[in-house]
């Protein structure tokens, strides 16, 4: 059986080859679902902003459906509408992207998930890349979602967005110290 | 209820680990907390499709993309991306970026004093084919300093990324050429812990794809996280 490869940096000039497919706003207008702005900041061990960053971004549509042949329910999928992001960090360490509020999708064991954006971080002196989530502040649904309960209560927090303004919620990856986003392994 | 296959686990010693002393800018974005280990849903095992209308036939060549001709060896850089199963992975999105001849990039962050080449920007992508194959053609990128430590040196490289089938099949890797006594000597080739998973990294001399009188080829396969043996349970 073959090796998988290794995973290395995509070091600092990581734009030169992905920023052709920088996507901020994943849902044009006309498609379905409640508009949300997401924005924060990606900051090292230092609470500086990291300026060489990238972060990916994958989700459901507002009825909780991939645009995946894996995703095989019966839930409408709009034409235009595929679900990825992929947003450079500034020089402060700065993101924003532009979308819809996804809706709930099966989780384990025939449970739903609560509406969630899955988040897959890249930078210079990162040898491999981050997998975390953001979760929408208030949702009732957050309270049994099955991936967020693997988390320690205390910690929960750090995949919740902050509401900023109507229509605009907050979310910071922070690397290292109190308030460490939680990082997945799937 | 229908099933969903997972992916299986990365075996161990074959990623590096996130806080990596000998390459230094691991020190402040490692995070210091362990991964939380979370169970695989939908969300996980898909992820974004590409299709032929999201690369232009010439994206794979960039010895074509200027008026002129790029400075430097032209190579073809080809292989297959694969599944830990050894199967294709078809119609999936490959990238790539590097530096010129010179061993310097087009970046206004890269200071190295060395010429730009007006015929080469340094990237390319491509879709595999039915049986997972892909192909560039492009300049053997030149080594460079970095001031990771005294005297250091990237050897030449070129960067990959890969979507698969899945989000969680992502990969941002390097593709090395054989031979190269860099290698021992580089913090980011080094930090994969097993030989045989690092030597994975390394293309090999392909004479089969060269073309005479034109350029020498490299072959380079990519593994991509394969199936779980059994399927996860569903609505």
């Amino acid at each position: 059986m073959p090796i998988a490869s290794g995973s290395q940096t995509v070091g600092p000039y990581l734009h030169i080859g992905l920023a052709w497919l920088n996507t901020d706003r994943i849902a044009r207008p006309g498609v379905k679902g409640e508009r949300v702005v997401i924005q924060g900041r990606l900051l090292d061990g230092d609470g500086g902003g990291v300026g060489d960053g990238l972060v990916e971004i994958w989700q459901a549509n507002a009825a909780g459906k991939y645009a995946h042949p894996e995703d095989r329910q019966k839930k409408p999928l709009q034409k235009g509408f595929c679900g990825f992001g992929r947003i450079p960090t500034d020089a402060r360490g700065r993101f924003r992207f532009s979308t819809v509020k996804p809706g709930r999708v099966p989780g384990p064991a025939g449970k739903l998930q609560a509406p969630h954006l899955s988040v897959t971080v890249f930078m210079r002196g990162l040898l491999k890349q981050l997998s975390t989530r953001i979760y929408f502040p208030g949702d009732p649904t957050n309270a049994e979602d099955p991936v967020l309960k693997r988390v320690p209560a205390g910690r929960r927090a750090t995949l919740v967005a902050k509401r900023k303004a109507r229509g605009v919620l907050e979310w910071n990856i922070v690397l290292q110290g109190k308030n460490e986003t939680v990082f997945f392994d799937f | 209820m229908s099933k969903l296959l997972g992916y299986r686990r990365y075996r161990p010693r074959t990623q590096p680990a996130y806080d990596y002393p000998p390459y230094a800018s691991t020190a402040k974005r490692h995070p210091t907390r362990p991964l939380v280990i979370a169970p695989q849903t939908l969300s996980e095992i898909t992820g974004p499709v590409f299709g032929y209308d999201d690369v232009k036939p010439t994206d794979h060549d960039l010895t074509r993309q200027h008026k002129g001709e790029p400075i430097g060896e032209r190579i073809i850089v080809s292989g297959r991306v694969l599944d830990e199963s050894g199967r294709p992975v078809p119609h999936t999105l490959v990238e790539v970026w590097q530096a010129n001849a010179a061993g310097r990039y087009l970046h206004k962050t890269d200071r190295h004093d060395a010429p730009l080449d007006p015929n080469f920007s340094g990237a390319g992508r491509t879709l595999s084919d039915a049986k997972g194959r892909y192909r560039f053609v492009t300049v053997r990128p030149g080594e460079y300093p970095w001031r990771n430590h005294y005297n250091a040196w990237r050897p030449a490289h070129i960067h990959f990324s890969l979507f698969g089938r899945a989000f969680l099949t992502r990969l941002v890797t390097q593709m090395y050429f054989p031979g190269d006594p860099l290698l021992r000597l580089d913090p980011m080739y080094m930090s994969i812990p097993e030989d045989k998973a690092r030597r994975r990294l390394v293309s090999q001399f392909d004479l089969e794809n060269t073309v005479p009188e034109h350029a020498l080829a490299y072959r380079f396969d990519i593994v991509l996280r394969g199936h779980a043996a059994t399927p996860m349970e569903h609505p």
